[in-house]
């Protein structure tokens, strides 16, 4: 019997851009049945690594070798004619065409005059979604499918061809638990058909629970493989970036001051209802739930984003109507985002004007902005924070996700809140960036600010937390301490397990 | 020249390219004919420029703010037409401010529409192009307009007069790219707009209230549009309706040359000056060749898609992408 060979092979790649070596001799084999991770933090070099290999990038130096024959890759239809296919992060698919149009574009069956052959094309959609073991058919519309759903259809494109290797690219970004499941279902299924499979995911829970082998990267450089039965998070974590994280419980006890928010039997629709809670000066006080368990639009709600429909909120004591952003920021009310692309940042602005701009009217000398005063701000929190960028004039979109981050917060502590938002602090933000985040949550505690965290990562909540919320569907259903909650109790609380004896018992 | 690869090469053109094109451009024209480098061919080209440039100022404003204004030339012709009816009936002194009043109303009528009601701005400016032009001829019954007595009114120092030598129109097409520059680069406001149309939903949730700030950008553009309505009917004293038709597309190719994006969130007063002049001095160009006027149709639409292209080409990095 002869050693299997790798069914894909890269040696030494280099890649250089304008005054970044962005690889720098990176190695990395995959095996055929295996699943590989690649780790790395944000800027570490995974995704050009993955566009050297689907042939969006040439690479300087180093080669490509499937089923150990070397390889050129000039497009991603290349790297797919030759077996290799990417499932993104972002999905590519047209909502309007059904799901064999999708699996089979650019690829449809045809007939005689061009013409498309339906019979064949739905036949041969329908045998790939039995393999994937799908509740859909190769009729519907892609657009109707759940995001989950839709990942499937991806998978379903990859399938068209024989893959010898599939790349994921952060597969489980939006999928549910139990959409995670099936995924990990399929993944499972193309191992045993031998194929071979690169995992790219910050997540380590989801790495220790599929992968064989683990490979880093830092900065650019190859850091090794990990075999994964034989390695700890830490030991992967002090791979990346270095050092090992620190995720303990918080335990820190300061005194708190008086009642800064407070809310009262809040709702709005079908989003929540009578949500009543309160926050002290210096307290962090985490809403944990599951997706769509309305502490968004609780976040939203307090930052004029929503009307609620009942309920009061107070502020040090005093009721307040908060009808939009500006009233809100007016009342000290500040929010991080979720969504730091879209709602956080102007991606296209430098560091400077993005921190600045909700207070850019008082920034002014005469009717001018005043270049000193806003350079001053931005120095701050640059120094407070330590975001790293050449200076204010870096665009922002050009900064890695924790930096970004950064700059949001600043701008909102800029702003001197009397109650802070903060809704997924962490989400895309490499391990790094991650406990700097977590310590600067912290110490806004400490320094005596009233911090609202909201994340969907427990061991993030109950890291950061003075004390925790439960949410489940719209409704608190339980408060905790940070002594009293234990990993257990959460989860109880945010399934909905409570919420049936919640209703039994009144 | 380690390092200059291909693709080098291509990033360079892509960035600078308009600049390089604009330049090769210039010197070909001097080489041709003499007379194009002469003071005062120059000056005559930034005085025919000063009109639409002085539209174009304005849909900076705009098109940074991330909307179109298409109506701009068809509003150009009202202005022109109002202000030299009421020039007889009321007398100038009366008759600008009440054609800037009424100039006012329809851009704020738009900037109503597009930053309170939120309705896509290419349809409604596109919309008002044509309901705009139908209220000029319905305000002039279709005829001419021309001021009765020519030789005897001080209007004509607008368009015609000079100011230590220097052609009026060009004052105030400089004086106000000035004044507009500094109000887009210094001023909270301008600041607003990048914001606005860079990300208008980041900007709502700094608190920044978007449709307050289109409005205003649709407000600046009409007050340009009577501006530019002023030099046109007082340069010419007499008047066309259609004075100001197809002029909103060489006012968005000047913006565009000029290197805004029309995705929004980018763009300067001082680059759209440059557009507007590159536009004028290719046209000029063309007419000191001896080629018919027709001929710079074709030959501004080939260079403002060559701009858009290098735009587009610029973000990637390189000038061709088969990805993408």
């Amino acid at each position: 019997m002869t050693a299997p060979i790798p069914v894909l092979r890269l040696e030494g790649i280099v890649k250089t851009f304008p005054g970044v070596r962005a690889l720098d001799g990176v190695s990395l084999s995959v095996m055929p049945g295996e699943v590989h991770a690649l780790m790395g933090e944000n800027g570490a070099g995974k995704s050009t690594l993955m566009k050297v290999l689907g042939g969006i990038h040439a690479p300087d130096t180093g080669q490509i070798f499937i089923a150990e024959e070397p390889t050129v890759m000039t497009s991603p239809q290349q790297a797919k004619a030759k077996g290799v296919v990417f499932i993104h992060q972002e999905l590519s698919l047209a909502d309007e065409l059904s799901v064999a149009e999708n699996i089979f574009l650019g690829e449809l069956p045809l007939k005689s005059f061009g013409r498309v052959d339906w019979t064949k094309l739905y036949a041969d959609t329908d045998a790939i979604l039995k393999t994937l073991n799908v509740g859909f058919d190769a009729k519907t519309r892609v657009g109707d499918l759940s995001i989950a759903n839709q990942q499937m259809v991806e998978i379903g494109r990859a399938l068209t061809v024989n893959p010898r290797a599939v790349i994921f690219d952060e597969p489980t970004a939006s999928l549910t638990d139990a959409e995670k499941v099936v995924l990990f279902k399929v993944i499972a299924d193309l191992q045993t058909k031998g194929v071979g499979i690169i995992y790219i995911s910050h997540r380590m829970e989801e790495i220790f629970k599929i992968t064989d082998r683990i490979s880093v990267l830092r900065d650019g450089q190859y850091r090794g493989t990990l075999t994964t039965a034989d390695t700890s998070e830490d030991e992967v974590t002090q791979l990346m970036i270095g050092r090992s994280l620190d995720l303990s419980r918080n335990t820190s006890h300061h005194a708190l001051g008086d009642v800064a928010l407070e809310v009262r039997g809040l709702c709005c629709g079908k989003l929540f209802h009578d949500v009543s809670f309160a926050l002290r000066k210096g307290e962090v006080l985490g809403f944990y739930g599951l997706v769509g368990a309305g502490r968004t639009e609780i976040a939203e709600t307090l930052f004029g984003l929503r009307t609620p429909r009942a309920g009061q909120i107070l502020l040090n004591g005093q009721e307040v109507k908060i009808t939009s952003p500006i009233e809100a920021i007016r009342h000290g009310i500040s929010l991080v985002p979720e969504d730091r692309k879209h709602q956080g940042l102007v991606l296209g602005m430098n560091c400077r004007d993005n921190m600045t701009l909700p207070q850019i009217d008082d920034l002014t000398a005469g009717p001018f902005v005043s270049d000193g005063a806003e350079v001053a701000i931005f120095d701050h929190y640059r120094d407070k924070l330590d975001i790293r960028t050449p200076g204010w004039h870096q665009t922002v979109g050009n900064l890695s996700g924790g930096n970004q981050q950064k700059i949001v917060i600043g701008k909102w502590l800029s702003m001197r809140p009397q109650v802070l938002i903060v809704d997924e602090p962490t989400r895309g933000i490499d391990v790094g960036s991650k406990a700097e985040i977590h310590n600067l949550i912290r110490d806004l505690g400490a320094q005596g600010y009233a911090v609202i965290v909201i994340s969907s990562e427990m061991p993030e909540v109950l890291h950061v937390s003075d004390r925790i919320i439960a949410m489940f569907s719209g409704r608190v259903m339980r408060e905790f301490t940070s002594e009293e909650v234990t990993e257990d109790n959460l989860v109880q609380a945010i399934s909905g397990i409570e919420a049936n004896k919640f209703v039994e018992g009144r | 020249m380690a390092g200059l690869t291909k693709q080098g090469i291509g990033a360079i053109l892509a960035k600078q390219g308009i600049l390089i094109a604009f330049a090769i451009f210039m010197i070909g024209f001097a080489l041709a004919n003499q007379r194009f480098i002469a003071i005062d061919n120059i000056s005559g080209v930034i005085r025919s420029s000063a009109i639409l440039g002085v539209m174009a100022l304005g849909v900076t404003f705009v098109v940074i703010g991330g909307n179109f204004d298409l109506s701009v030339g068809s509003m150009m012709s009202f202005s022109t037409i109002v202000v030299l009816d009421l020039h007889d009936k009321l007398g100038p002194a009366l008759a600008i401010p009440a054609m800037f009043g009424l100039t006012l109303a329809l851009g704020a009528f738009i900037g109503f529409l597009v930053g309170y009601m939120k309705l896509n701005s290419l349809i409604v400016t596109l919309g008002m192009l044509s309901a705009i032009h139908g209220l000029t001829l319905t305000w002039s019954g279709g005829k001419n307009m021309d001021i009765a007595d020519k030789a005897g009114t001080w209007f004509s120092v607008f368009g015609q007069g000079r100011i230590l030598g220097v052609p009026v129109p060009i004052l105030i097409f400089l004086g106000l790219a000035v004044i507009l520059g500094i109000t887009l680069s210094k001023t909270p406001f301008g600041r607003k707009v990048y914001a606005v149309g860079g990300n208008g939903q980041a900007a709502t949730f700094s608190g920044i209230p978007r449709a307050r700030i289109v409005f205003l950008t649709y407000l600046m553009s009409s007050f340009c549009v009577a501006v530019a309505g002023l030099l046109q009917a007082s340069r010419s004293l007499g008047s066309q309706n259609t004075v100001g038709q197809g002029m909103e597309l060489e006012v968005l190719a000047a913006v565009v040359l000029g290197g805004a994006s029309l995705m929004g969130g980018s763009g300067t007063i001082f680059k759209t000056v440059i557009g507007v002049l590159i536009l004028g001095f290719i046209q000029n160009g063309l007419l000191l060749m001896g080629l018919a006027f027709y001929v710079q149709y074709v030959v501004t639409w080939a260079i403002i898609i060559l701009a858009v292209w290098l735009d587009v080409a610029a973000k990637r990095g390189r000038l061709w992408s088969p990805t993408a």
